[in-house]
Formats: C-alpha cells, structure tokens, sequence
C-alpha cells in the first residue's frame, strides 16, 4: 500500500514541480507586485485603482463585449450544433471539423485578416462598392471587436456543445415528440437543460478569454477602445508601473474566480432543485 | 368483432435499396392485444415507428378510426409509445416525467395531479413522485415509461421490445403487468418482440414478420398449432420439418412412408412441406412396419429431454418427459392430427423467408 502510493507520488512530481514553478510562483510574483509600492511597501492603493473611471471604464467595456461576444457565439452554436448532431456521425464530424479549423490558425494572422476586412479600403467595403451601396466601416469599433472575439472563440462554444448534444439519445426526443411536444417545445424543455452543461462550459471557455484579450481589441479596436486587457498590457510595456499592471491582474483574475464559483454554485443548485 | 381502429394499407418502406417493408395491409382491433413478432431486421420496429409518425412509408396509407392519418406528425397523433431504452426525461423527477405529456396537452394542475397519482397506482409504483429517475431500477424505470405513455390516454399504445433489457424473473412478471394493464384501461396495445414465449403468453394477436413480409396473422394458438408455412412453423418453438407429398386429401406421404393425416384442398401429389413438433412425437420400442432410428444425442432441460433420433433419412426432434439412452433403437409414432401440412413457398420471395 505504501509503496503504491509513493511511486504514485514519483510520477505525480514533475507535475507539482512544473506547477509550482510556472504557475505559483508567477502567482506570488503577481500579488507581491500588485500589493506594493515601487519602493517595496506593503499597500492597497493599487488594486483600488480599479475604481478610477478610466481603468473602470476599460473593465466595464470588456465585461460588456465579452458578455455579447458570449451570447453571440452561443446564438450561433446552438442551431448549428442542434443541424450537426441531426446529420449523419461522419458527415456531423466533418462540418465540426471545418468550424473548429481556426484553432489551428495563428489568431493573431486570422484577426490581422478580419483587419483588412473590416477597414475602410478593406475587402468589405470594396464588395458594398461593387454594388453602389454606402461603405460601412467597422474598424476601430466595438463590434469589430465582438467579430473578432465570435470568430476566434467560435470553436470553443461549438466543442462541448457539440459534445453535449451528441449525448442526448435520439430516442429522448422522440419521446418528447411522441408526448405531444413540437420542435420549440422539444428544445426548451428537453433539448437545453440536458445540454446546459455543456452550454455552461462553452460560455466559461468563451467568456474568460474575451475577457482577458489585449490582441483582438488592440488589432481591431485601433487604440480606441481600450479593454481591460489592453491597459494590463500598457501599464507592464509602455508605463512600467508593474505594481499597477499586477494590480489590476489581480482585480480581473479576483472577477473572473468569483463568476465561476457563482456559476458553479448556479450548476449545482440546479441539480439539488431536482433531488 | 371488435372495431376497426388502424388500418395499414399496402405499406411499402425502403431505407436506400433495403427493402424493410413490403406491401403490408395490416388491421389492429380496438383494445386488442397485439404482437408483431420476427427475428431482428424483419422489419417490426420500422412498421412500429411508422404507426408511431417517426418514420413516413414509401407509399401506402395508414387509416386511424377511418382517417388518413399517414402525414400526421408523432406530436399530434393519439397514440403513445414505451422505448425499448425508455427514454426518460433524466433532468426530471417521476412526476415532471409523467406530467410531461398533459402539461403540454394544457391541462389542469389538479386534473394532472390526479392521473399521476392514477398512473404510478397502475404500474404499481404509488408514492414514487419525487423520485429520481435515474436512480431507479431497470424495471421500475419501465414501468414509468409506461405511465408516462398513459397518462395521456393515448388509443394506440406501441411498445418496441420494452421488456428485452429486463431479466428473465421481472420479464416475466411485467408480462403479466402489461396484459392486466391493457385489460383495465381499455388501451390498444402494439408490442414489438422477437421473443415467440412473451408473443404467445401475452397477445390476443400475434403477426409473425421476416424479411418486411408478413408470414401469418393469427391467434397465439393458431400461429403455433396451424403454422401457414415452414418459417412460421419454425421461428415459433421447435419443429421437424421434412418434405413430403400429399397423397390425396388426408393422405400424405414422408420418405416413402404413407401417413393419415386431417388436412385438405391440397392436389393430388402435391409436393409440400410438413411439421410435426418434438413434443408431438411418441417414441416406443422398436416395431416392424414403424419408423425406427437410433437415439443420437439426449439433453436435459429440466421440464422434459430433447431427444435426436436418426431414422438415416432424417434427424428428429423429440421431446419427452422420459429419458432415453443414446444409442437406444426406438420407433416413432405420430397422430394424424399432430401432423401439420403447409404449402410450399411458390415465389422467390416466399422462398426468402425460408432462410432463416
């Protein structure tokens, strides 16, 4: 029994090593920055900088497109996903396979493109061009943003969905149907609930880096639009106020823990509710 | 005669260049029990989930109580089916389940409160309501899909092989579950089985289906006793089937030999095939001018043997509650009335269903 648990412990090692070197230590760099003064004095004036209207703001402006960003990719994964899983296993895995096909881009090249779409001599306004219709240019704006953020975030809504969906057995729906239910019906109450899970985790692994992007919003964004992100990026390579850039660090990794646990805490009332 | 209440109409259903049904006019009884009965891939599931909206027919019409109801979707159609798996609603509780169907029908609370109550009484599972579906059993789990289906007062209700999961003691006794629930609620019943003992034990009906034909259309007793041809007579219990040929009327003739029998209509040297069951078969010591063989091979199955006789023209099955010795000459007798004439398959494709 011991020595099965010790050589469990020999390979659980490097892992704990890598752990501790590139995740806790970083950590404790972050808060011991974010909680000092450049002299090195102990302080909290640098996290409640948040509250300052141009840092607030920036934090306001990417809980908000992240927010939209979220629904607009979990708008457009539900009916594809609910169209794939309807499809053949093959043909279904196929199509996935195209929509996921932009993780294996560089997402910097991939928003660099959406840049010369989206500018004002860019592809789309040359197409709007071609059919005498009014130019409509996007760069610089929030919604070049969220287009940005939707395109690279995509796959990552459509995964567990997808997977979520594939679990709920054919004959659930039939049965639902065969109740009384029609299509809306059969979706709202069947259909969704047992794919929240994996609805809940598409909305994490899309909410969290849009959140915390600094690429997208500086491409596409211009310089206008500063998220939150981009003033972390701007207080460590421009400002070199460390303590504040950790600070704020701090102040998104605190929001983003404190969204989880109510999610989680949502997730698993949900599931008492049904005991 | 009871009444009419679903007529299929020259059904045809192909998946791709399968053909899983092939002309079939069939007609369910109201509150009659039935069975369509086939080894897997006859086609029984699919005319199921036809009747059931879940799939639509080549051609050919499906007639409820004198409507054409072949373009009807499952939601609006008043027929309810149990699936083999199930299909409970997991993120719900035994009530929200069983409520599902009249809560979409708009009914009242208290009127919904009353059929569950109603429902979990007649599958035996009062007091069940708050309880977590997938924590039941496999038989309880089954008996909540039944309710589920009732509640709604369904006049059809389809059931595709609900008790295969089951083992062999609940099996059993949901058999009886099941006719006594039919029986109370005046609820037509279409049960989908491969199995001929649940068949036999249950229906008032039994179809016997292979390759998207229907093989007979009769009553238990009669698709046992009367089989209409050798794959009926052998998908349902055990048979020697040989082939023989018909003297005259109540005269036919196996290997050489002439035996009384009661059948008639057939031609004069009519080639056809004949059944006889095991349990039909008496053996005795061996006689001149009987059939005599060799005991081959005896096994024991508790209720009687199965014991092989070689006669050199044909192996036979006999059951019997005496043991016999391997090895042992005996004859065999058989009476007229055990032996069942059948005529042999004239197309090819009623050749089909002979290989079984």
């Amino acid at each position: 029994m011991f020595r099965t648990i010790g050589i469990r412990n020999l390979f659980l090692a490097p892992f704990c090593i890598w752990a501790g070197i590139f995740i806790f230590v970083p950590l404790l760099f972050m808060f011991y920055y974010g909680l000092t003064t450049p002299a090195g004095n102990f302080t909290f004036e640098n996290i409640l900088m948040i509250f300052q209207t141009e840092f607030f703001y920036s934090l306001k402006m990417s809980v908000l497109l992240a927010f939209i960003s979220t629904a607009v990719c979990l708008l457009l994964a539900y009916p594809l996903c609910l169209i794939l899983v309807d499809r053949a296993k093959s043909a279904g895995a196929i199509i996935t396979l195209l929509f996921i096909l932009p993780l294996w881009m560089n997402s910097l090249l991939s928003t660099m493109a959406w840049q010369t779409i989206l500018e004002r001599d860019g592809t789309l306004n040359q197409i709007l061009r071609l059919l005498s219709l009014p130019d409509f240019t996007l760069i610089n704006t929030a919604t070049a943003i969220v287009i940005g953020m939707v395109y690279n975030y995509l796959p990552y809504m459509v995964l567990p969905l997808y997977v979520a969906l594939t679990k709920i057995d054919k004959s659930i729906i039939e049965a639902a149907k065969d109740l009384g239910a029609n299509t809306w019906q059969t979706f709202y109450k069947i259909i969704l609930p047992l794919s929240l899970p994996g609805a809940v985790s598409g909305i994490t692994m899309v909410f969290i880096p849009a959140l915390t992007t600094f690429a997208i919003s500086a491409l596409l964004g211009g310089g206008r639009i500063l998220l939150i992100g981009n003033v972390i990026e701007q207080e460590f390579t421009f400002e070199y106020n460390w303590n504040l850039g950790a600070a704020l660090s701090i102040v998104l990794m605190i929001f983003i823990v404190v969204n989880m646990a109510l999610t989680v805490f949502f997730e698993n009332s949900h599931e008492e509710e049904k005991n | 005669m009871k009444r009419e209440l679903i007529h299929l109409e020259n059904v045809v259903k192909t998946f791709g260049s399968l053909m899983v049904l092939d002309e079939i006019d069939l007609t369910i009884h109201e509150n009659e029990f039935m069975t369509l009965l086939g080894p897997s891939g006859c086609g029984k599931t699919t005319l199921l989930r036809i009747i059931g909206g879940f799939e639509s027919p080549d051609t050919g019409k499906i007639i409820f109580d004198g409507k054409d109801i072949t373009q009807v979707p499952p939601n609006k159609r008043p027929i309810n089916t149990v699936f083999q798996k199930y299909s409970l609603f997991s993120h719900m509780n035994v009530e929200e389940n069983i409520a599902f169907g009249p809560k979409i029908n708009g009914k009242s609370s208290d009127y919904i409160r009353d059929k569950i109550k109603y429902a979990l009484k007649l599958v035996n599972l009062d007091g069940y309501e708050k309880h977590d579906v997938t924590k039941l059993s496999g038989g309880q789990q089954q008996r909540i899909a039944i309710a589920r289906a009732v509640v709604n007062e369904p006049k059809v209700l389809l059931l595709d092989e609900p008790l295969s999961a089951l083992d062999l003691k609940l099996r059993r006794a949901m058999r009886n579950e099941l006719v006594r629930i039919n029986r109370e609620t005046g609820i037509t019943f279409v049960f989908v089985t491969h199995d001929q003992e649940e068949a036999l034990s249950m229906s008032d009906t039994v179809v016997v289906m292979n390759q998207g034909y229907i093989q007979q259309v009769g009553t238990p007793e009669n698709v046992y006793n009367e089989p209409e041809n050798a794959f009926v007579a052998d998908f349902i219990g055990d048979s020697n089937i040989i082939d023989g040929v018909m003297v005259r009327d109540k005269l036919v003739r196996i290997f050489g030999r002439e035996y009384p029998c009661v059948d008639v209509g057939f031609p004069e040297e009519c080639p056809v095939d004949v059944q006889i069951r095991p349990e039909d078969i008496t053996l005795d010591v061996p006689q001149e001018n009987s059939l005599n063989g060799t005991v081959t091979r005896v096994g024991f199955w508790g209720m009687s043997y199965d014991i092989t006789v070689d006669t050199g023209d044909f192996e036979w099955l006999v059951q019997s509650i005496h043991g016999r010795k391997v090895g042992e000459k005996v004859s065999l007798h058989l009476d007229p009335y055990n032996i069942q004439i059948m005529k042999k398959p004239q197309s090819e494709d009623e050749a089909v269903s002979r290989e079984i």
